[in-house]
């Protein structure tokens, strides 16, 4: 990983040191124009506080976080819209930025919900809301994009699509995602560098390579590294959320 | 014109539903109506130390409210206790203290029902100047406020990684809901402001499909229940504060009929 021009992020050695306690140490990562950075552990291995450190919701970090763009979209892990508060997709949209509607409807149409427009934020499924978050995410063109377990409360079939829909993301934007996840293995095959968490980088490197490393395979388990291969195969179509089949388009 | 009392009740009513309308959106969606009954409570500290030191009535409620406003906003991050805890902490404090002040101002005749539950007839033009000038200025901050506050309203963490301050725009709507109470005491009554914010809005809900209607219609609850609430208090003599929000309350059960499934999601 090099040309500093595509850097828009860069960790050296950050962490959360809180109550006594290491929340995450020493992770070392860069995130570039156009790639896909997976960081994947177990739970309470520190993905999500790693994710805060990169977007900088932190006042006080250990090391150094360098920041080369303000165009940054998150997708928090947890988005709860409370029932007094009657929110369609459409004020959903323009919630922290300034929208046409023509870049509405360009980015519900990119991630397949155009139709939901001006439905009730509650009244989605799983699938569609997480879809509407990605919109959201998306719609003011980002140069980076950070995802927080997005495929939550999605079935399998749907969390393929949304996979392949995040990846669809950063070719036709060109901007760089920090991809969190706990699961291991859809997320491998859609992803540029993979970065494995638990309290501290244990191992990082290409999908490919990280899957090899022995580090990896004590946390995963021996089966987690052969996972991969299921999922590397090409796939001619996709199974979007609502249950259509999509021609891929690679 | 001005000095006919039940005039200058009607334009205080109006002023103060203008302003409520909005606040009183956000701290519905925002779970804060226990924070509005903090303020208010404190709010009677605010009134005797005005009383005792002969300062500013409205002023002095704003600086003693703002002050608990910025202690709870302190507490809740220093301490680990839940914030339903700090505010019966604040809210019952305040209420003591003022109570305790109260005692040693043996010699000052003061109604107290009045502060309790409003009194229009002690509505005079140097009340009105303070809730329209008072008003506008809340309603312009809020304006300027407006997004950032509905984004981390929606969510925190989401409004400060777009780049929002949601941390200061959280303390500065605090400062305007103490500047409401402030203003509007001497019309409701410290311990029905927290209705006058809440009962529109939550009739405002009831039929609304989206945030901006929302706060479209609970200022017109707000106004209706002024208007019927104060006419009604004059006609058969009752308190005007209560009689407001018991309008308020008649216009949430009136809401509940209209009531369609479709805006709860």
């Amino acid at each position: 990983m090099s040309n500093n021009e595509n850097i828009l992020i860069k960790m050296s050695n950050a962490g959360i040191f809180k109550n006594d306690k290491w929340l995450v140490k020493d992770v070392s990562l860069e995130i570039q124009k156009g790639k896909i950075v997976t960081i994947i552990g177990p739970n309470g291995s520190g993905k999500s506080t790693t994710a805060k450190i990169a977007l900088g919701l932190f006042k006080k970090i250990n090391g150094h976080v360098d920041r080369h763009t303000n165009k940054i979209s998150y997708v928090p892990q947890k988005v709860l819209i409370d029932w007094t508060l009657p929110l369609r997709v459409i004020d959903f949209m323009t919630l922290t930025q300034d929208l046409e509607s023509d870049e509405v409807k360009y980015a519900l149409n990119l991630t397949g919900v155009e139709h939901l427009m001006s439905r009730n934020i509650r009244e989605l499924s799983g699938g569609e809301f997480q879809r509407v978050l990605l919109a959201r995410a998306i719609a003011k063109k980002p140069e980076l994009l950070v995802l927080d377990e997005p495929v939550q409360g999605v079935d399998f079939a749907g969390e393929v699509a949304l996979y392949a829909l995040i990846k669809k993301i950063s070719e036709t934007l060109n901007c760089g995602i920090l991809l969190i996840s706990h699961d291991l293995h859809v997320v491998m095959s859609a992803t540029d560098y993979v970065v494995c968490l638990n309290g501290h980088v244990c191992c990082s490197g290409s999908p490919v390579d990280v899957a090899k490393d022995k580090n990896y395979k004590e946390l995963f388990g021996e089966r987690s590294s052969q996972l991969l291969s299921i999922y590397e195969h090409d796939h001619d179509h996709v199974h979007t959320a609502d249950g259509n089949i999509e021609k891929n388009e690679n | 014109m001005l000095d006919d009392f039940l005039i200058r009740a009607l334009l205080a009513g109006i002023g103060i539903a203008l302003v409520t309308g909005p606040l009183g959106c956000f701290v519905v969606w925002r779970r804060m109506s226990f924070f509005g009954d903090t303020l208010s409570h404190s709010a009677l500290l605010g009134v005797l130390l005005s009383v005792a030191f002969n300062l500013n009535i409205s002023l002095t409620i704003f600086a003693v409210s703002s002050l608990i406003a910025l202690i709870l906003l302190r507490l809740q991050k220093t301490t680990n206790l839940p914030n339903d805890a700090l505010l019966g902490l604040l809210s019952h404090s305040a209420l003591a203290v003022g109570m305790v002040v109260l005692g040693f101002l043996s010699f000052i005749r003061f109604d107290i029902m009045g502060l309790l539950f409003g009194d229009i007839l002690s509505v005079n033009v140097y009340d009105l100047l303070a809730i329209w000038i008072g008003g506008a200025f809340i309603l312009l901050v809020l304006w300027y406020i407006w997004k950032p506050l509905f984004a981390s309203t929606v969510n925190y963490e989401l409004a400060e990684a777009e780049g929002m301050n949601p941390e200061r725009v959280n303390a500065i709507f605090t400062i305007l809901l103490a500047a409401l109470i402030a203003i509007s005491i001497k019309m409701v009554g410290l311990l029905l402001i927290t209705g006058m914010l809440i009962i529109p809005t939550t009739m405002a809900r009831n039929l609304s499909n989206n945030p901006k209607k929302m706060v479209i219609l609970s200022i017109i609850g707000g106004l209706l229940s002024v208007f019927i609430g104060l006419y009604t208090s004059f006609e058969i003599n009752t308190s005007s504060g209560p009689t407001i929000v018991v309008v308020a309350l008649i216009l949430f059960i009136l809401s509940l009929v209209g009531i369609r499934k479709k805006n709860y999601g």
